[in-house]
């Protein structure tokens, strides 16, 4: 889609590909927008309006609100008006879109990344666990609570080096 | 002629009824955050009550364009009467203890899994949309319930013997969430919603499960006729309704 334009628009929408890359999540500043997997698309209407396509990770997320000003003040700075956000619904995000530069930015700042591609909400009701303690790399660990800070982690502890650590829940 | 219109107020009311569900049990949940036995469990309840209260505005603010008349979702949430509210009764039930709000929470998310289940393929794009994203979060839901409904049937006398007591007060309240009017067989017929005789089978089976797994009695069916789905609510829900309506009955238009 980004290469489907040709000429100024396209050289638009890659400046806010560059932009929305440089935008942090305001719950995990580690992941960029880009990186998180909730930027569905960009691409320029009829007339030259950018149209950014946004998810939410979560229905309830409050971070969404704050995610849809950040887009709106990084297209500003890069001079990408007339732009317009459009929430997209379907398909539903899912953890999988998280990018690997993501996986690992996310284990870096200590938290476990995802560990398994999503098959069947059926099968993930039986539970889905972190791969590895992102400190010491064990995958001996237990878990404290099934939510934590925000809806998309869960708490750990890990069994060998005793830390505890957050895990970005598989959804 | 009135086929297409009598649809559309079917879908609207519809719709309205799963945006309060959702925003109901939300706002019970709500009750609990700083109040729950640990800080593991309050965050728990918070988060499931941030979900639903995510999933209430999506199907609010549907049923508000449905409806034509121009209302938002904050006016659908806070500025309705009593009786213009479409949840089933079960949700409003007052919290309780731990291990009632437990039992009310168990019932209420397999109840939502099975529905989301089936509505994932509804004929109705919006609405599949919106179910394949509550889908997801209601499986944690039920995760964190369920486990906490075995924890305590299967704990101590105590333990057993309170959601036991929870179960057997809260039962007859499920009759209402399988009894199907007029609006869910137009939904079911027009391929928008699945049969509410498959969710109640599916709903069953899975209770059963995790009644044998928490050591609870599965309490006898009993008659139950009154409807929060039509307007009829239970003495506890004005004062639910008052706390919540309160800011924007006395601060109309008030936003953070």
């Amino acid at each position: 889609m980004r290469k489907a334009c040709a000429g100024a628009a396209s050289g638009r929408e890659s400046s806010a590909w560059a932009a929305l890359a440089q935008v942090e999540d305001p719950e995990i500043p580690a992941l960029s927008l880009v990186d998180l997997g909730v930027i569905r698309f960009v691409r320029t209407q009829p007339g030259g309006v950018i149209e950014v396509g946004l998810s939410p990770t979560y229905s309830g997320c409050p971070a969404t609100a704050v995610i849809r000003r950040s887009v709106a003040e990084a297209l500003t700075r890069e001079g990408l008006d007339p732009f317009t956000v459009t929430d997209v619904l379907a398909p539903a995000w899912t953890s999988d879109w998280i990018s690997t530069e993501g996986r690992r930015k996310l284990a870096e700042y200590g938290i476990a990344p995802p560990s398994a591609p999503v098959a069947s909400t059926q099968q993930l009701l039986q539970g889905d666990r972190p791969a590895a303690c992102p400190r010491c790399g064990s995958t001996d660990s237990e878990r404290v609570s099934e939510f934590g800070s925000t809806p998309c982690k869960a708490l750990y502890r890990c069994r060998s080096c005793l830390e505890p650590y957050e895990y970005f829940k598989c959804i | 002629m009135s086929g297409v219109v009598d649809r559309q107020r079917a879908l609207r009311e519809y719709v309205l009824r799963l945006g309060d569900l959702s925003l109901v049990l939300g706002q019970r949940l709500g009750e609990w955050i700083g109040h729950g036995p640990a800080i593991e469990e309050d965050l728990g309840i918070a988060n499931t009550s941030l979900d639903l209260i995510g999933q209430a505005r999506f199907l609010l603010t549907y049923a508000g364009e449905l409806e034509g008349r121009g209302r938002d979702e904050d006016a659908i949430a806070f500025l309705r009467e009593e009786r213009d509210y479409r949840n089933p009764t079960l949700a409003e039930q007052p919290n309780g203890d731990f291990g009632q709000t437990i039992v009310r929470q168990v019932l209420i998310d397999a109840f939502q899994f099975e529905l989301y289940a089936g509505l994932e393929d509804s004929g109705d794009e919006r609405l599949a949309a919106i179910a394949a994203k509550a889908l997801k979060e209601t499986r944690y839901h039920l995760r964190f319930s369920g486990g906490w409904l075995v924890r305590l049937g299967d704990g101590t006398l105590e333990s057993h013997a309170r959601v036991q007591h929870a179960l057997d007060l809260l039962w007859p309240y499920t009759v209402e969430l399988f009894a199907e009017d007029e609006v869910d067989r137009a939904m079911a017929e027009a391929g928008i919603a699945p049969r509410l005789a498959a969710v109640q089978a599916a709903w069953s089976a899975r209770i059963d499960q995790l009644l044998a797994e928490a050591t609870l009695q599965r309490p006898k069916e009993q008659s139950y006729s009154w409807f929060g789905k039509r307007g009829q609510h239970s003495e506890h829900f004005g004062h639910l309704l008052s706390e919540m309506q309160y800011m924007q009955r006395t601060y109309p238009g008030a936003s953070w």
